[in-house]
């Protein structure tokens, strides 16, 4: 690789060729504001909130998209900077509503953090406000294209990762919105309800109902594990407030996935907490299932084991469990003296 | 999994997840890609964005059907003649890899003759594909550097499920499509940790990794370390199981986490089985249609409540972390085990999940590099990872099969167990929806999913429709020679004349009671792809 050197912030830095002034500045360390940008997605520039001053450049490019050259002095900070992404900030609440305190989206908004950041409590633009409907009629994510920055990650991600191209930019100017196809709802689109989406929208523009009201951004703790389902073994993190799974989201370490998900990692975790989950053993008595001690149940299944014999017994372990469940139950089987363990690697 | 395992040595995907994205061809049958294993869907996608060619040889017009080169809409059942099919033109048209067959193989010669009658107007006359369309096929597959077979159920779950497996494995090997990246032949595993129940031994054949009960050496070795001595006579299979449970030789069950009730082929007589039964236990986290027939029930807890390792379709281990704590009395599987060994009398003490997987590492040579802290740190790794500096196998087979050398099988079509006749003129083929999964006892208790798909319907092609006078909703009774069921109609031209398709997630219309339970001989999987029903309109 050949290096460039770079000075950000008057800190000169090692950087790689072909890296944007984005990527030099992470590479340092340094924190650059974006809402459009993603190291997965191509990249679109769109929303020029990571502007930045480059010495003798004529504007302050993008730097999610302007590559480095040798010798580059880069300011990330400077007053032109700021001044500018504070227009920028203050043109987008001229149309965002200002509802943070139910706001799903609070405590992990980029555009509340950028706000808080460069001290912009309200727009100096005053004129028309979007008013789209609230589109909630799926059951499992809502969208609210008031609150949309017109980022396009949405749209990205819809197009570039999953493929179904559910979604697009729609009108011009003022009236320009992300919607499905002739402004149907996204269940006449395409959409596979991945809910990618929602997992990339930097505002509370796309937020998935199952987690509404269920808990803050600062309170949820992120528990990284694999998804139930299918054998492709998607990273998740369970979101987790107290003692209750609140939501799930991709996990980007996750090799097999990268963050990817779909309906079912996303949307299909609330069985957890279903009021038919099984607390207590069960003992059939003369037809009925009455609750028992592990202490009994556990005692009257051992004597039943015995009494079949090794060449009586026999068990169906599960594709469902861990592999250290499964190991145990084929070594408990064998040790009894029976192979016959299976499972239903053949369904 | 047998069938790979006699071709190749190894019966796992033979590449990964990864290297989809780069292939020049993807040829895709037997599996719903899209809904099944959507990420690996979106993947394929991605593939054919970068320009890669697609085969789709299936019997529904699947999603993936739409973007095909090629696509061969196959009857129920027909794999292996079209697999000959394809095999026959790439050898007339000498497009195989012959360096590679001569270097890497054995047994082609005898292949080469079985397939000489497999002409492209042979195979259309059998599979009902387009002979023209084959020959097209053959072609791009052949053409390709990096060709990538990706294939489930829809090959596996026929009564030749083994045979249809071993004329894909021919396939890739005269094309030389294995033991590089983005090529091989992908068994897509259905569920979440099903290679890890099969590396863990969970079959009545092998101990972990593989190791026979029949070898001696294995069975001292297991015997040594569980201090027992074990028995090294094989096993019975899952529908084995049944069938002793019904001669009462199998006495006493204990399932753990698994749903046959819904999932099993032939309910009915599933059903009688389990009655049968002197005692069932039934471990699960839910009352599921099949704890229903329990004698005792156990309550499990769910993933998000339990520690461990699961293994995906690629052969990647990854940690399962525990979120929560378990729901009511509800115990890890793990520890239900360990509790039920020491009535038993045993002496079992394992901490946690990991003592666990110290033992499994210890004697399973394929996992032996692997630790949790290495898990942690990297990611998953892949086995076979025989070593503590082993990064792990991202695709198998390379300079060398598992086998030694890959062995070609002569394959003969064989028709389905049961064709379609008078009183049965349908084909039920059965399969998955993008919103459920497999019993659905977690979908279906999952609020948004079971709102947006409540139920299933019987997708019927429009000229089948109208001859029966059925319109789109309308409640149909289905019958085979083994059960009857009730489910609305859905008129689809995505399924062909004389081919009618369910799902398998619905307790409110069990498809398997419908479906066949006549096996493949050496897998032991049900025909469940394929069984003749007789569709009729309720009054």
């Amino acid at each position: 690789m050949t290096k460039v050197n770079v000075t950000i912030n008057g800190q000169p830095v090692e950087a790689e060729a072909g890296m944007t002034i984005l990527e030099a500045a992470q590479l340092a360390g340094i924190d650059v504001p974006t809402f459009c940008y993603d190291p997965q997605l191509f990249g679109a520039g769109a929303c020029r909130i990571c502007v930045v001053e480059v010495e003798n450049a004529r504007n302050l490019p993008a730097s999610c998209v302007t590559p480095i050259w040798e010798g580059m002095v880069i300011n990330t900070e400077s007053e032109k900077v700021v001044q500018a992404r504070k227009a920028n900030l203050s043109l987008l609440l001229a149309n965002h509503p200002l509802d943070c305190l139910t706001c799903e989206k609070s405590g992990e908004c980029k555009l509340q953090d950028y706000c808080y950041k460069y001290g912009v409590t309200e727009s100096d633009f005053v004129g028309d406000v979007k008013d789209f409907p609230l589109e909630e009629s799926n059951p499992f994510f809502e969208r609210d294209m008031n609150k949309c920055i017109l980022c396009g990650k949405c749209v990205q991600v819809c197009h570039e990762i999953n493929g179904a191209g559910a979604i697009d930019y729609a009108f011009r100017g003022f009236a320009s919105t992300i919607s499905p196809a002739f402004g149907e709802p996204v269940e006449n689109s395409p959409c596979v309800f991945c809910g990618m989406c929602t997992d990339i929208c930097p505002v509370g523009a796309l937020t998935p109902k199952l987690s509404k009201f269920k808990g803050r951004a600062w309170e949820i703790n992120k528990v990284k594990t694999i998804c139930p389902y299918c054998g492709t073994g998607c990273a998740i993190d369970l979101h987790v407030k107290g003692n209750e799974v609140v939501g799930a989201s991709g996990n980007r370490e996750g090799l097999a996935n990268k963050g990817h998900v779909c309906v079912k990692g996303h949307y299909g975790w609330d069985f957890i907490h279903s009021p038919d989950r099984l607390t207590k053993p069960l003992i059939k008595k003369d037809g009925k299932f009455e609750e028992a001690s592990w202490e009994e149940a556990l005692s009257l299944v051992a004597d039943k084991f015995k009494a079949a014999g090794a060449e009586g017994l026999a068990g169906l372990s599960s594709a469902r469990c861990t592999n250290e469940d499964n190991y145990l139950f084929q070594k408990l089987l064998r040790v009894m003296g029976s192979n016959s363990v299976d499972h239903c690697a053949r369904l | 999994m047998a069938g790979l395992a006699a071709a190749f040595g190894s019966g796992a995907m033979t590449n990964s997840i990864d290297e989809v994205e780069n292939a020049d061809c993807l040829l895709i049958s037997g599996s719903n890609t899209t809904e099944a294993h959507p990420v690996i869907g979106y993947r394929v996608r991605k593939a054919l964005r970068n320009g890669a060619k697609l085969i789709v040889i299936e019997p529904r017009r699947i999603e993936l059907a739409d973007y095909a080169d090629v696509f061969l809409q196959i009857k129920p059942g027909a794999n292996e003649a079209i697999f000959n099919g394809l095999l026959h033109v790439i050898i007339k048209e000498d497009l195989y890899d012959k360096e590679f067959v001569a270097e890497r193989t054995e047994g082609f010669e005898e292949v080469k003759a079985a397939v000489e009658k497999y002409t492209p107007e042979y195979v259309a006359e059998i599979t009902g594909a387009n002979a023209e369309d084959i020959v097209e096929a053959a072609r791009i597959y052949a053409a390709a550097d990096k060709a990538s077979v990706l294939y489930t159920m829809g090959i596996t779950q026929h009564s030749s499920g083994t045979n249809n497996v071993l004329a894909i494995a021919n396939l890739v090997m005269a094309t030389g499509n294995i033991g590089r990246e983005s090529t091989g032949m992908n068994p897509l595993r259905g569920q979440n940790n099903v290679q890890g129940a099969c590396d863990m031994g969970a079959l009545p054949v092998v101990f972990t990794g593989y190791q026979p009960v029949v070898d001696p050496a294995a069975v001292e070795k297991f015997s040594k370390a569980w201090g027992v001595s074990l028995n090294d006579k094989p096993g019975l299979t899952v529908t084995e199981i049944f069938k002793g449970a019904k001669d009462g030789t199998v006495k006493a069950v204990y399932i753990m986490g698994e749903n046959p009730m819904i999932s099993d082929a032939d309910l009915n007589h599933l059903e009688e089985s389990l009655d049968k039964l002197d005692f069932l236990v039934v471990q699960d986290i839910f009352l599921t249609e099949t704890a229903q027939y329990a004698d005792v029930v156990l309550p499990a807890c769910t993933f998000a409540e339990k520690d461990g390792t699961f293994v995906n379709t690629e052969r990647r281990v990854q940690m399962v972390n525990k979120a929560i704590d378990s729901i009511g009395e509800s115990k890890a599987d793990w520890e239900i085990i360990m509790a039920l060994a020491n009535k038993l009398g045993f002496d079992w003490n394992y901490g946690s999940a990991e003592d666990i997987f110290k033992e499994i590492t210890s004697l399973t040579p394929s996992y032996a590099g692997i630790s949790y802290q290495r898990l942690e740190e990297e990611e998953g790794i892949q086995w076979p990872c025989p070593t503590e500096d082993h990064p792990g196998t991202k695709f198998l087979h390379q300079g060398k099969f598992s086998r030694g050398l890959g062995k070609f099988h002569p394959i003969e079509h064989q028709p389905p167990a049961e064709s379609p006749d008078e009183n049965y003129p349908f084909i039920l083929t059965t399969g998955r929806n993008l919103y459920h999964y497999h019993t659905a006892s977690m979908t279906g208790r999952s609020k948004s999913i079971k709102e947006f798909s409540a139920e299933d319907t019987l997708r019927i092609n429009p000229e089948d429709a109208a001859n029966l006078g059925v319109s789109d909703g309308d409640m149909l009774k289905v019958t085979s020679r083994r059960g009857e069921i009730e489910v609305k109609a859905e008129i689809t031209d995505t399924v062909g004349k004389g081919v009618v398709f369910m799902t398998f997630h619905f307790s409110d219309s069990p498809v398997n009671k419908l479906t066949n339970c006549a096996i493949d001989p050496v897998a032991k999987i049900p025909e469940l792809k394929v069984s003749a029903v007789k569709v009729e309109k309720v009054a």
